[in-house]
């Protein structure tokens, strides 16, 4: 017994006549079907290129619409030519045109006569499928569908609606439980001479016209009726993509292809002119076969898909800009925004570097420079320290920095007098993690304060700006559409336990490393602070970032006395 | 209000197509061979001005991806331009001598050889210092590429310009004669893109790279806009609005996707900072034939003696690590 191969055609005839030819001079019946919108000319100069061989038979007969009966019908008319010109074939394999024999014939011929009886073809009941595109499942048998979803889809979901809506339902023909599966199968002679001489195929017929999609359920579901044994598979490696279009295989597949041991391969595009020379020869080089195993094909696809579908995190590119209500976070990975704490601590930056060894830059959005870490002037991908240029778009400078810096931590400044205008993008961003040490912007104004040639009145109203910015800020970051996490502390909670709570910001910025912090930064001397405090209050403002001014006086004070807050001189 | 915008645009488009309809008679045919033009024929479509010394590499280049006519623009060259193009078997050459600004930088003519030879086919326009790399361009040709594309219904493919410098100044980047460009220029900046959306045309307005870095750093807003457009399925009624910036029906520019996924892109490696730009920098200046005033030649001319590398400038291998560093996307490609 051997296997004989029909082939649906509607393009690339050169290729098809190729794989027809290849098949049939190793004694393989082939039945071709060719769309008859093809024109006559290619049909004929298709036909003059198969015309030495016996074994080949072209049909004409059906216009094949994608999605429609057409296509069944056309495959019923070269299975029925199939059966009738070539008894000696056990198994029929069902391919298009534009497939490609991966395995020897032979190694497929000796396959199937190991399994005379099995029928390989994959049929799932529609509650199982998982891959209809759409939607439609089990509507696809019990709806109306007159008109073309490739060319009138707006139409095409408002019949579709419409009928649900009113409860319309087609009768199921008793005899037959619906299944579905991939359009590409291998049957036996029995089984598909059962469905062609079935008693009830007029009614059957009648009854799959006007299914949608019938090319995809109606052997699915007839082989379910006559199989001795099914297979619910299909020995065509075809994959889909979101679209519900077929993957195509390219030159640069080659290896790949061989590795899968698939039989045949669907789609193969007509100029992988490299794909056609390997596969088309006798010796397709490749050692012992195995079952077809296309796992690492799947996996490509799989990604592909995702690529389309997802997207990479965070990033923001010429094919790639989505809107930020479309996405969860909107930079690539986790980092912290730090505010207060580089004015409380001595060489902050350097110290919270050495314990976690992330990157640590300065004030990113201060108004002189972005100051990136080690003072550097151009950072990774060419990001420039130039305050114009980045604030000409904060949103793709912060995004391009963690983008840019995948795989390593960054930590930045924050301060009130900053570009706030990057505020709205880290609150709604779920990578931000922002600690604030409000109230913490007085202390270096209160270190001015002190000096001899200090000009209170720029410093009263350089204080009432800052307040004024951070209230805005901390407004906008406790939102309630915020998805930044926010830890807040006023100047006063946080010295009252401040190695507790930069304990908090270290296990944040380095998770893991759970390590006590043995070596606390040198703070700052506060000692002018509550004094500048009750000096602004005196002319007027009411500092209200830092906290309770009584409990500040008495933290520094006490703290200084019990040695618990060390205080570089 | 909404119908009223549509309308105007529609008018805007009709207006560019009839420009460049009426700027066909500037063109004099020199070499017209558009009867070899096969009806799947990808085309390329150029406008260019003494680049005689880029055309060998730059027709092969193209060649090799699959390009199968080139209708070429010259535009009063006088270093022997026109006679190596008129000898190129695959080249429809016109030429002129009126002026490009006036042409809108040669867009009404490139736009008159799309209307009359494009209609239905891939066009491409590039000009003669931009090499296009896609997705798996070193083992699929453009056709596999227009191939894909009209079965996933794109009519268009993006391309940014990445702009490619040498490592020390461009003076020291000779460029020979038949030599592959990004061998003396193959640095580019890698992540200092940035991206808004134009809600008129729908398309994305991208600056950055080493341009705006190092040219642009204190008037972002006049730095080169690098988004582009080159790859299209040609119908009579489109028009480049500006350069191949952008295009209408603007549906043409959306290009990207907007819900997190990834389309398609390729980019346009641009071979501009070699030893050719001093020359041509000083020529232009002369000319002003060139976008507002020419400000780019001038910031070239100032800059033409600094380096334009830095430490973090990435060195160009090849498609896959534009892809990995998200500058382009196989899309669902595989």
């Amino acid at each position: 017994m051997t296997v004989g191969f029909v082939l649906l055609c509607h393009q690339s005839l050169g290729r098809a006549a190729q794989v027809a030819a290849h098949l049939a001079e190793r004694d393989c019946p082939v039945v071709v079907h060719v769309d008859t919108r093809v024109s006559a000319a290619d049909r004929g100069a298709f036909a003059e290129k198969l015309k030495g061989l016996a074994n080949v038979r072209v049909i004409s007969r059906q216009a094949c619409e994608w999605g429609t009966w057409s296509i069944v019908q056309a495959t019923l008319d070269a299975a029925g030519v199939m059966l009738r010109d070539f008894p000696g074939v056990g198994h029929v394999f069902l391919a298009s045109g534009s497939c490609l024999p991966l395995r020897p014939v032979q190694a497929l011929r000796d396959y199937l006569g190991q399994r005379p009886d099995t029928d390989f073809i994959e049929s799932v009941t529609t509650e199982d499928v998982g891959w209809t595109v759409g939607g439609l499942d089990i509507e696809r048998f019990t709806l109306r569908f007159p008109v073309s979803w490739r060319k009138h889809r707006r139409l095409f979901d408002t019949y579709v609606r419409l009928q649900r809506r009113v409860g319309f339902r087609r009768r199921i023909p008793q005899a037959i439980t619906p299944h579905l599966g991939s359009q590409w199968w291998c049957l036996t002679r029995d089984t598909l001479a059962a469905i062609l001489e079935a008693d009830d195929r007029p009614e059957i017929d009648r009854y799959f016209r006007r299914v949608w999609i019938p090319d995809e359920s109606y052997f699915q579901t007839l082989a379910r009726r006559y199989a001795r044994r099914i297979e619910s598979r299909s020995l065509t490696l075809s994959k889909f993509d979101v679209h519900g279009r077929p993957h195509l295989f390219y030159d640069d597949h080659l290896q790949l292809l061989r590795r899968s041991d698939c039989f045949v391969a669907r789609k193969i595009w007509p100029g992988a002119g490299a794909l056609y020379t390997a596969f088309l020869s006798d010796d397709p080089g490749q050692g012992a076969h195995g079952e077809p195993n296309p796992g690492k094909i799947d996996r490509l696809f799989a990604k592909a898909t995702e690529r389309r579908v997802k997207g990479r995190t965070g990033l923001y590119m010429q094919s790639r800009f989505p809107r930020p209500d479309r996405v969860n976070a909107r930079t690539a990975a986790p980092y912290a925004v730090l505010q207060g704490l580089d004015v409380l601590f001595a060489d902050f930056e350097g110290w919270l570097s050495r314990l976690t060894g992330s990157r640590v830059h300065g004030r990113l959005f201060g108004a002189e420079r972005a100051a990136f870490a080690g003072g550097e002037q151009v950072f990774n991908g060419g990001l420039s320290d130039s305050p114009i240029l980045r604030d000409y778009n904060p949103q793709a400078f912060l995004a391009n920095l963690i983008w840019n810096t995948r795989g390593e931590r960054q930590i930045f400044q924050f301060a009130p007098q900053d570009n706030l205008a990057i505020l709205p993008f880290v609150a709604t961003d779920p990578q931000a993690y922002m600690a604030v040490v409000s109230g913490a912007w007085a202390i270096p104004l209160a270190m001015q304060a002190v000096r001899p040639d200090a000009d209170f009145v720029a410093l009263r109203r350089e204080a009432a700006l800052l307040q004024r910015q951070e209230t805005e800020a901390l407004d906008l970051l406790s939102q309630p559409t915020s998805k930044a996490r926010l830890r807040h502390w006023s100047l006063v909670e946080f010295l009252e336990r401040a190695q507790d709570h930069l304990q908090l910001v270290v296990d944040e910025i380095s998770p893991g490393t759970a390590r006590r912090l043995t070596d606390m930064p040198q703070m700052v001397d506060l000692t002018p602070l509550p004094q500048f405090l009750q000096a602004l209050r005196n002319e007027g403002m009411q500092p209200v970032l830092a906290g309770d001014l009584g409990d500040l006086e008495a933290l520094i004070q006490g703290g200084e006395k019990r040695g618990r807050l060390r205080v570089a001189k | 209000m909404k119908l009223a915008e549509a309308y105007r645009l529609r008018l805007r488009r009709k207006r560019l197509v009839w420009r460049a309809y009426g700027r066909r008679r500037q063109l004099q045919p020199v070499q017209v061979r558009t009867a070899q033009i096969q009806p799947k024929a990808i085309l390329l479509i150029a406008t260019m001005r003494n680049e005689r010394i880029r055309l060998p590499y730059f027709l092969r280049y193209y060649r090799d991806l699959g390009v199968d006519h080139f209708l070429i623009v010259e535009n009063g060259s006088d270093d022997g331009t026109r006679e190596y193009l008129a000898e190129q078997g695959d080249v429809s050459l016109w030429s002129t001598q009126a002026s490009y600004k006036s042409a809108r930088y040669g867009a009404d003519w490139t736009g008159w050889l799309a209307w009359k030879y494009g209609h239905g086919h891939w066009c491409l326009t590039v000009d003669p210092d931009e090499f296009l790399v896609y997705p798996f361009c070193e083992t699929r040709s453009l056709r596999a590429l227009t191939d894909w594309l009209e079965d996933s219904g794109a009519r268009a493919l993006p391309a940014m310009i990445l702009d490619m410098y040498p490592k020390g100044t461009i003076h020291a980047a000779a460029y020979g004669e038949g030599e592959d460009p990004f061998q003396a220029a193959h640095w580019f900046d890698s992540g200092n893109y940035m991206i808004s959306r134009n809600p008129q045309y729908q398309n994305l307005w991208i600056q950055g790279g080493v341009r705006a870095r190092t040219m642009f750093a204190d008037e972002p807003q006049n730095a080169p806009a690098l988004n582009k457009i080159p790859l299209v399925k040609w119908e009579r009624g489109f028009a480049y609005l500006s350069s191949t910036h952008m295009l209408l029906p603007r549906g043409l520019n959306r290009v990207y996707d907007d819900w997190g996924g990834e389309k398609v892109s390729g980019c346009l490696l641009h071979a501009k900072f070699l030893d050719t730009l001093a020359a041509k920098a000083d020529e232009e200046m002369q000319r002003h034939e060139h976008h507002a005033n020419s400000r780019e030649y001038l910031a070239y001319q100032q800059s033409v003696q600094n380096a334009l590398w830095c430490k973090w400038s990435e060195r160009y291998v090849n498609w896959r690590q534009l892809e990995i560093l998200g500058l382009m996307s196989k899309g669902n490609w595989a």
